[in-house]
């Protein structure tokens, strides 16, 4: 009994690895070429953009997907990825094109110039700025803390539950560049780094706090359709100089001012025809972008409506960006 | 977790059989875990010393108890006090970098990936994409009859209706296209489960060495909470399908390898000697006679998959799966919640016909065979053939704009309401913004505080007494290697925070859920109402309400805990519920008659009696609730789960799988820890 159990368990495992075997085939697959399987379903052209967390990144891929989808009839795929796996996704080929990018050396090294699977679409046009906020109506009223040497003053009206018995400095994401934990550390302030998690997390609770005119502050950044609804004005931290932020444990400066960057997969850029052509020309402004946002994030409108009223009053911007 | 708890008295007990295999529930964790072992103190004894040792394992509570204080003070005497030694630490971050830049660096040439993984995943896309062609090609009128038709034959004309209803609404939200690819990515996860569940199984139930392996390498893929294992996945696949669906895969695949298993295990001894007797091989006797006989826990086990895999639907948005979960996962971006339930509610409804339909064909299993089934299947597929082509040629083959309802706004606005009255303010009772501030002060400051205090030696033995008095000493040993483990890591600290905010969570569960479980047993109109409320918190998808915990409680470890709470408890309410409406009614009844009150029937006879129930409720509390606590990184939850989530934003494979692998060992600790033992052969059909 025990012997034709065995010999029935080990003839199982042979048919499993049969099967694989059969299933995978023998050729080489190529892991550079991994499209969706929900692309091209119809047999159109598909482009595949990815889409950041943030309502900014939305508002340039819904215009993008708006015009792809209206003037140029490509369907397009969206597809929601953190700032670091979109690089990879990138490279291989899974999507097209990321239109926002905050910078990433690390990234950029590796991909673009070791392994040369993505290339630069240029300028997005729109400046990129990360800083230390508090609300404007908590500004007004305490204009001194808006210099970073008075925030340990304040520490003490900044403090909730989970800050412990220091103030509470609000940070985002974790997919976000941060480098709040060593700047309090190093600039001995007498604050509590919370993490919200998300995005979501951290917009959600700094408008429960403006709702009700508390004080807070948060690591933010600009462009961000947030500014229209709940004022923020920013803590100056000591001034950014290039390189003083090389060593993150050891930083005590500002953010720098980034140009945000666009990247494309370098055989879509190569053999993209119109699309790559498209996107390399995309180029806005940061108050463009911020009418697409607000719409988007504060009417609820659905990224499609807010693309295609945006589209509809700037038609002399977006004819510029079609090939000729 | 220092409360003593009173030792299980040996003696008969029920194991409580199938309590979440009924009801839409995702998570048919470890019900069934180690059915055997039961090797209590007193099964050993033998002979003369026999009594001296039941007394003494009558009273082994207090044995550890005095054990344990003598360890104590030896402890600080020797070791002192403080946290996990860092000389017993081991920094990975080196290796763990260096691995994921190999993989990197080597998926577009080496061998391993050009002819082994790169298949893998070309094999998921081009299945993925031959049901989703399909899928479009049926147009809505086909796949809405082809479901109604399969529900039809299956189960009967009400889950018929259902299943109309359920696919006219996901078309109505404006999710057919999305709820398609969600069900593209579902038929081949379960597939491909089912397949590789089903094999395991297999050798499981053939061979009782492959049962003895792979028991405890089923009972660990349970207990791991899905998004720790999502980084090296898409390390390896990349962004996307491929790795959705694998991740998908090791979620599902082990409640299916463990159904087979049993059924196999179970089948009645007389029929497979009858069949030898009779003179079939080893072959014929599987095919003809135990593979028959455990079709209900073959289909029970096709059953749990899809829910697990639906349950993985939306966590696997987070690397690029699409579908259903992308949506919600987009919404979460632009703050939306009334665009995120739009997106649930399909998931919802496509758990619930799922699970209701595959649970009638299990129940119809045994039941008289149909007049000629041939003949309804082919007028099923007549029926269907027939839509679809009059959907193409009406032209109507994706679902018509037209016919959408905007939930969005009026959701919204509910939310904004409800969190605008209750956040701050309320008279008398205050806001739910200040009682989750004094939650957070009052519980789980003193509580993480005083986990982290306590000196790391303590902590293991805390760990190892309490699995003595409710497990064996296996499971006991398990557990504090689990806990050790955490602290060798260098996560000790960070693990200790996360602990506290499960504890806290699960105390708050435990009281809720106890309490309208018990309700539930004893007004049967209050379970009915209940079901479909616990059937919808247990299959919407976690991210849905993030915002609105945010919004009620704030940023911080309390939102965390009330996700939680949320998640974990239809689980418990159902288990208690069942437990107590389980117990004998002789047993009531007689206590009825000496004029017990209902209050002493409660407490004197039903709870008592239900004792194995809540135990087990205990234990699915436990492991949902940390099931939660990535996503509790999302809120501010911190610890662990931040670091998880922050491994796979950042691509960070040291950050992000050391805190995996540290939540995973806690899932462990804590399983075992709650994991009352005395679960005697025969199990039973516990599924």
């Amino acid at each position: 009994m025990a012997r034709t159990t065995r010999s029935t368990a080990l003839a199982a495992a042979a048919a499993v690895s049969v099967a694989l075997t059969a299933l995978t085939g023998c050729g080489a697959a190529d892991m550079t070429r991994q499209a969706s399987p929900y692309a091209d379903a119809k047999g159109s052209r598909t482009v595949t953009l990815s889409v950041q967390s943030w309502v900014g990144a939305q508002a340039n891929v819904a215009v993008a997907q708006y015009l792809l989808e209206h003037e140029l009839g490509y369907r397009v795929d969206t597809v929601q990825i953190d700032e670091v796996p979109a690089w990879d996704a990138l490279s291989q080929g899974r999507v097209d094109a990321i239109l926002e990018d905050w910078g990433h050396p690390e990234q950029e090294k590796r991909y673009i110039e070791n392994k040369g699977t993505i290339a630069r679409g240029g300028d997005l046009g729109v400046t990129g700025h990360i800083g230390w906020f508090v609300p404007t109506y908590f500004a007004e009223e305490h204009p001194d803390v808006t210099d970073w040497k008075n925030l340990n003053k304040y520490a003490d009206q900044l403090r909730t539950a989970e800050s412990g018995g220091k103030g509470q400095l609000l940070d985002g994401s974790p997919s976000y560049v941060t480098n709040d934990k060593a700047l309090v550390n190093n600039l001995d302030l007498d604050y509590q780094v919370v993490f919200a998690g998300s995005e979501a997390a951290q917009i959600t609770q700094i408008k429960q706090f403006a709702k009700e005119k508390k004080p807070f502050l948060s690591y933010w950044y600009k462009p961000q359709w947030l500014f229209e609804k709940v004022p923020m004005t920013e803590v100056k931290l000591p001034e950014y100089q290039e390189g003083c932020d090389a060593d993150p444990k050891k930083v005590t400066c500002a953010y720098p001012h980034t140009p945000l960057q666009k990247f494309l997969n370098a055989r879509f850029a190569d053999d993209g025809g119109d699309a790559a052509a498209f996107l390399k020309k995309f180029n806005w402004t940061t108050e463009m972008q911020n009418d697409v946002a607000l719409m988007i994030a504060d009417e609820k409108l659905s990224p499609q409506e807010a693309a295609s009223r945006w589209v509809e009053q700037n038609e002399t911007t977006w004819r510029t960006w079609l090939p000729s | 977790m220092t409360a003593t708890v009173t030792p299980v008295p040996p003696g008969p007990e029920t194991t409580p059989t199938g309590t979440n295999a009924s009801g839409a529930s995702p998570s048919a964790t470890s019900t069934d875990a180690t059915t055997t072992d039961a090797t209590s103190t007193d099964a050993t004894a033998t002979g003369g010393l026999a009594g001296t040792l039941r007394a003494l394992a009558r009273h082994r509570g207090r044995l550890i108890g005095v054990g344990a204080a003598v360890v104590l003070v030896l402890g600080s005497v020797l070791l002192g006090g403080g946290n996990w030694p860092s000389s017993l630490a081991v920094d990975l971050s080196g290796p763990l970098g260096r691995t994921s830049d190999w993989i990197i660096d080597n998926r577009d040439g080496h061998p391993l990936f050009l002819y082994f993984l790169g298949h893998i995943s070309n094999t998921v896309v081009v299945s993925v994409r031959a049901v989703y062609l399909v899928l479009l090609a049926l147009g809505w009128a086909g796949v809405t009859a082809a479901a109604a038709l399969v529900a039809w034959r299956l189960a009967g004309i009400r889950l018929a209706l259902t299943s109309v209803a359920a696919f006219a609404v996901c078309g109505l939200l404006g999710m057919w296209v999305p709820t398609m690819q969600t069900l593209a990515l579902m038929v081949a996860a379960v597939a491909a489960s089912v397949l590789l569940g089903g094999l395991l199984g297999l050798a499981a139930g053939l061979s009782d060495r492959m049962h003895r392996t792979l028991r405890p390498v089923l009972d660990t893929m349970q207990v791991l909470p899905a998004f720790a294992y999502l980084l090296p996945v898409v390390l390896v696949f990349g962004i996307g399908v491929p790795a959705a669906v694998l991740a998908t895969v090791v979620y599902a695949a082990p409640p299916m390898a463990r159904l087979t298993a049993l059924g196999l295990r179970g089948a009645d001894a007389g029929v497979v000697e009858a069949a030898t007797s009779l003179g079939a091989t080893g072959r014929q006797r599987l095919l003809t006679a135990r593979l028959p006989l455990a079709r209900k826990e073959l289909l029970l086990g096709v059953n749990q998959s899809i829910m697990m895999a639906l349950g993985m639907a939306v966590i696997a948005s987070v690397i690029g799966a699409g579908g259903l979960g992308d949506r919600v996962y987009q919404a979460l971006a632009s703050v939306d919640v009334g665009a995120a339930l739009a997106a649930g509610v399909p998931i919802v409804l496509l758990a619930i016909v799922l699970d209701r339909v595959t649970a009638a064909a299990g129940e119809r299993i045994g039941a008289a065979p149909a007049h000629r089934p041939v003949l309804g299947w082919a007028v099923a597929a007549g029926a269907t053939a027939v839509f679809a082509v009059g959907g193409r040629l009406a032209g109507r083959l994706s679902w018509p704009d037209g016919w959408t309802l905007n939930i969005a706004e009026p959701v919204n606005g509910a939310v904004d309401w409800m969190t605008a009255h209750l956040y701050s303010g309320v008279p008398f009772v205050g806001g739910t913004a200040d009682w989750a501030g004094r939650f957070t002060t009052w519980v789980l400051d003193p509580l993480r505080d005083g986990l982290q205090w306590l000196p790391w030696w303590a902590v293991l033995l805390g760990v190892g007494a309490l699995a003595l008095l409710i497990g064996t000493w296996r499971t006991a040993a398990t557990a504090v290697l689990a806990m050790a483990a955490i602290g060798v890591l260098g996560v000790w600290d960070p693990a200790l925070d996360t602990l506290s905010q499960v504890l806290a969570a699960v105390a708050v569960t435990l009281l809720i859920g106890f309490a309208l479980g018990v309700a539930a047993a004893r007004s049967s109109r209050l379970g009915r109402a209940l079901r479909p409320v616990l059937d919808v918190f247990q299959t919407m998808p976690q991210f849905v309400y993030l915002i609105p915990v945010v919004a009620l409680f704030g940023v911080g470890r309390a939102p965390a805990v009330a996700a939680a709470v949320v998640y974990a408890l239809p689980a418990v309410v159902r288990i208690t519920a069942q437990g107590v409406r389980a117990v004998n009614p002789a047993a009531l009844e007689s206590s009825r008659s000496l004029g017990a009150t209902g209050r002493q029937q409660l407490f004197q006879v039903q709870l008592p009696l239900a004792r194995p129930a809540l135990l087990l409720a205990v234990n699915q509390g436990v492991v949902l609730v940390l099931a939660v606590v990535v996503i509790g990184g999302l809120v501010g939850g911190g610890a662990l789960g931040y670091d998880a989530v922050f491994g796979l934003a950042q691509g960070d494979l040291a950050t992000g799988l050391v805190a995996g692998a540290a939540i995973v060992c806690l899932g462990l600790m804590l399983d075992r820890v709650t994991q009352p033992t005395q679960r005697r052969e025969p199990a039973g059909k516990g599924a």
